[in-house]
C-alpha cells in the first residue's frame, strides 16, 4: 500500500446526513470479483438517470469535483452495508479523505484499511466546511490536524496503529501473520 | 472477581494479544461464514501472497446475495441469467474447492441466507466469536455469540490468520420489560429502539438486549432483535443465552453431543452479565406500550408507531430529501397509503416462525388486486419446513409468489426487485434509496403487517384482522 502523509484539497460537500453505503455504491455494482474501476459507479444513484445520463447539477457531475481529494458529508457517514466496495469507490473516484462528524464503525475500518482517511471533526468545524466554502484544506496525517486557508486548525482522532500502517505504507495483514506463534499457542490452550 | 458482562467476558476468553497504546487486540475468530460478494477479492489477496485458509474447518460458505430464487430446472439447477452472478457464484465454487472450505452451493439441501443457516447448522453457537463480510452477522448475537459484519480486508486477515485486529467497543444496556401486545412483534421491538436511539445511536458500541420482553421472545425472534443492531449502528447485538437458546441449538447437525453438550451448557450459563457489571450506557424500553411499527423515510431510524403521522418538515435537509424520495407530505399518516409490493423476506424475517405469522393471517385470503407478494423463505430447510406445513399451498392460494431460499428483494442484486416508483412493505431491514430496486420506496414492518398490507393493498393496522 502507498504511505499517506499530507492531502491538500478543496472540498466536495454533500450535507445529507446517514448517507449509507447503499447510496456511496449500489448493491447492482457489487456483482464483481476484482475492485478496480467502481469510481464511475461511486453514487450512482444521484448521479445518474434511469437512462444512465450524469446529472448535472450533482457536485459530483461538475467539473470542480473531478480534481478534489476530499468529501465532507454530514453525520454518520459510510452506515448500513459492510461492503468494502464503498471505500474502493470513492478511492478510484479519486478521493483520499473523507471528513464528517461521524462514521460508521465498519466504514472507518474498510477506508483505513485502504488508505481512505476518516476525518472526524467537530459539529461546528463541520457546519462550516459543509457549507464547501472553505476552499482549500490540508490533512496532515502525521500531526492528526486538519487545516483551512484561514489559519483555523483542528485535530482529529485516528488510531495510533492504523496512523502507523497508513504512513509506512504497511499493511495489517503483515502484523497479523506475525502473530502465529501466538494464534498457535492460543488455540493449544483452548484444546 | 469483578462482574462482567456477557460481551466482557465472550470478548477475554478469545484475546490472543491484548490492546496495548500502540496495537488493537489480536481477537480470535471461531467461526467465519463466507459468502459470494465480498469474499473474491479476499480470496485473491490470499493467492497474491501464496497463503493458505488458516482454519478451513471453522469457515463455512454458501450463496445467497446474488442467487436467483426463481424456480428450479428439470436437473435441480436454478438457471442464472446474470452473467456477472453467475461468474462471482462459480468464483465462490472453485474459491472454496481451491482451498477447502465446506460449502453449501445453490442446489444443496443446505443452501440459505447466511445468517439463516449458521443457526440453523448449530454452527452458531453461545460464547462464539463469529464474523462475516455482511453487516447482519449481528444476527448471531441472539445466542449470545459475538458476532459481526466485516469487511474483505478482514475477511481475508480472518482466512489467512483466524484473528481480527480490533479495539474494544463500549457497551450498551437496551433493557426491554413487559408483555407485547397481540399483533406486536420482536421486529416492532427493534424498529421502535433504532427509531428511539436513531441510525448511529448506537455507533462504537456493542448491545446487551435484556430485560422480561427479550426473555419472553423465542430465537428466532431474537435474531430478528439482534440483525438489526446496525441498523442503530452498533457493532454487534447480544442476548444471553437460556434454556430457550439452548433447546434451539440441542440435536442440531453441529451441536455438541453427548458429554461435551452438558459441559458445554454448563459453561453457557456462565456467560450471562453478573450481577452488579456495569455498561457504557443504558435505555429501556417498555413492550406493552408498544404498537406495530412501520418506517416512512430513508433509513431504519425512520420508524413510527403505524397510526402515527410523518414528522412535520424541519428544513432538515436529510429528512426534506427523504419525504421526496418516498412521495410523501410531512404530517401526513402512513394508514392507509396504497402498496404495490409486499416482499416476506430477509435475514431479518425469512424463518420459518416469520412464515407462520404471515401464513396465519393470509390462510383463506386472497391478495389485493395488483399487489404482488413475494415471499422467499431463508433457506432450504426452510423452504422444505414450510412445504411440509403446508404454508406454500396457503401462500400460492392468497396469489403469492413461493421462492427458492435467498436474500431476494431485499439487497435487490439478483433480478428480484421493485419498479422505479413502486411502494412496497417489506419484512427486510434497509428502506435505504433505491435499496429494492432503482426508485423503489420501502416501508419496514414485521411480517404481520406485511401480510396484512397485502390483503389490503394498503399500509393497515394488522391489530384490526386478528380473530
Amino acid at each position: 500500500m502507498e504511505p499517506v502523509r499530507r492531502i491538500c484539497s478543496r472540498l466536495v460537500a454533500l450535507p445529507i446526513a446517514n448517507i449509507d453505503t447503499d447510496q456511496i455504491i449500489p448493491a447492482s455494482f457489487l456483482k464483481v470479483t476484482i475492485r478496480e474501476g467502481l469510481g464511475k459507479h461511486l453514487f450512482h444513484g444521484w448521479r445518474y438517470d434511469s437512462a444512465g445520463r450524469p446529472l448535472g447539477d450533482f457536485i459530483l457531475n461538475r467539473p470542480e469535483a473531478r480534481q478534489a481529494r476530499i468529501l465532507v458529508a454530514g453525520d454518520n457517514f459510510g452506515c448500513g452495508s459492510s461492503r468494502e466496495h464503498a471505500p474502493w469507490a470513492l478511492l478510484d473516484f479519486g478521493f483520499r479523505a473523507v471528513i464528517s462528524s461521524s462514521f460508521a464503525s465498519i466504514f472507518r475500518n474498510n477506508a483505513l484499511k485502504n488508505g481512505l482517511l476518516p476525518v472526524q471533526v467537530e459539529p461546528e468545524l463541520h457546519r462550516r466546511l459543509l457549507t464547501g466554502e472553505a476552499g482549500e484544506v490540508t490533512i496532515d496525517l502525521e500531526s492528526g490536524t486538519l487545516s483551512l486557508a484561514d489559519g483555523t486548525r483542528a485535530a482529529f482522532p485516528i488510531e495510533p496503529f492504523a496512523r502507523y500502517c497508513l504512513l509506512n505504507g504497511v499493511d495489517e495483514l503483515s502484523f497479523l501473520l506475525k502473530q502465529e506463534p501466538a494464534i498457535a499457542a492460543f488455540e493449544a490452550r483452548r484444546i | 472477581m469483578p462482574a462482567l458482562t456477557l460481551f466482557e467476558k465472550v470478548w477475554n476468553a478469545h484475546i490472543v494479544r491484548p490492546e496495548t497504546p500502540d496495537t488493537p487486540a489480536v481477537l480470535y475468530v471461531d467461526l467465519h461464514l463466507v459468502h459470494e460478494v465480498t469474499s473474491p477479492q479476499a480470496f485473491t489477496m490470499l493467492r497474491q501472497r501464496g497463503l493458505k485458509v488458516r482454519r478451513p474447518d471453522l469457515t463455512v460458505a454458501t450463496m445467497d446475495h446474488s442467487t436467483p430464487t426463481t424456480p428450479r430446472g428439470p436437473d435441480g439447477r436454478i438457471p442464472i441469467t446474470d452473467s456477472q452472478a453467475a461468474a462471482q457464484i462459480r468464483q465462490l465454487e472453485e474459491n472454496c474447492r481451491e482451498f477447502g472450505v465446506t460449502l453449501h452451493a445453490l442446489g444443496s439441501e443446505r443452501q440459505g441466507i447466511v445468517h439463516v443457516i449458521g443457526p440453523e447448522l448449530g454452527l452458531t453457537q453461545p460464547g462464539k466469536t463469529i464474523v462475516c463480510g455482511d453487516s447482519h452477522t449481528s444476527t448471531h448475537g441472539a445466542f449470545g455469540a459475538l458476532a459481526f459484519g466485516i469487511g474483505t480486508t478482514e475477511v481475508a486477515h480472518v482466512l489467512a490468520t483466524q484473528c481480527l485486529l480490533q479495539s474494544r467497543p463500549k457497551t450498551l444496556s437496551i433493557r426491554v420489560d413487559g408483555r407485547l401486545q397481540p399483533g406486536v412483534t420482536a421486529k416492532d421491538i427493534i424498529l421502535a429502539i433504532i427509531a428511539g436511539i436513531g441510525v448511529g445511536g448506537a455507533t462504537g458500541h456493542v448491545i446487551e438486549y435484556r430485560g422480561s420482553g427479550i426473555r419472553a421472545l423465542g430465537m428466532e425472534e431474537r435474531m430478528t432483535v439482534c440483525n438489526m443492531s446496525i441498523e442503530g449502528g452498533a457493532r454487534a447485538g447480544l442476548i444471553a443465552p437460556d434454556d430457550t437458546t439452548f433447546q434451539y441449538v440441542a440435536g442440531r447437525p453441529h451441536a455438541p453431543q453427548g458429554a461435551d453438550w452438558e459441559r458445554a451448557v454448563e459453561r453457557w450459563r456462565g456467560l450471562a452479565t453478573d450481577e452488579g457489571a456495569a455498561f457504557d450506557r443504558e435505555v429501556t424500553l417498555d413492550a406493552s406500550s408498544l404498537e406495530p411499527m412501520i418506517t416512512y423515510g430513508t433509513n431504519p431510524g425512520m420508524a413510527i408507531p403505524i397510526r402515527g403521522r410523518v414528522p412535520q418538515a424541519t428544513g432538515d435537509p436529510t429528512l426534506d430529501r427523504a419525504l421526496r424520495y418516498m412521495g410523501l407530505r410531512p404530517g401526513q399518516p402512513l394508514l392507509d397509503q396504497p402498496i404495490q409490493v409486499v416482499f416476506i423476506g430477509s435475514c431479518t424475517n425469512s424463518r420459518i416462525s416469520d412464515l407462520r405469522q404471515a401464513a396465519g393471517l393470509l390462510k383463506g385470503r386472497r391478495v389485493a388486486s395488483g399487489v404482488r407478494l413475494l415471499v422467499v423463505p431463508g433457506s432450504q430447510q426452510v423452504k422444505r419446513q414450510a412445504e411440509a406445513e403446508g404454508l406454500d399451498r396457503v401462500f400460492k392460494d392468497a396469489g403469492a409468489d413461493w421462492r427458492e431460499a435467498g436474500c431476494s428483494m431485499c439487497i435487490a442484486m439478483n433480478g428480484d426487485q421493485l419498479r422505479p416508483g413502486e411502494y412496497a412493505v417489506s419484512t427486510s431491514n434497509r428502506n435505504f434509496e433505491g435499496r429494492q430496486g432503482p426508485g423503489g420506496r420501502t416501508f419496514l414492518a414485521s411480517p404481520l403487517t406485511a401480510a396484512a398490507a397485502a390483503l389490503t393493498g394498503r399500509i393497515t393496522d394488522v391489530r384490526g384482522m386478528l380473530n
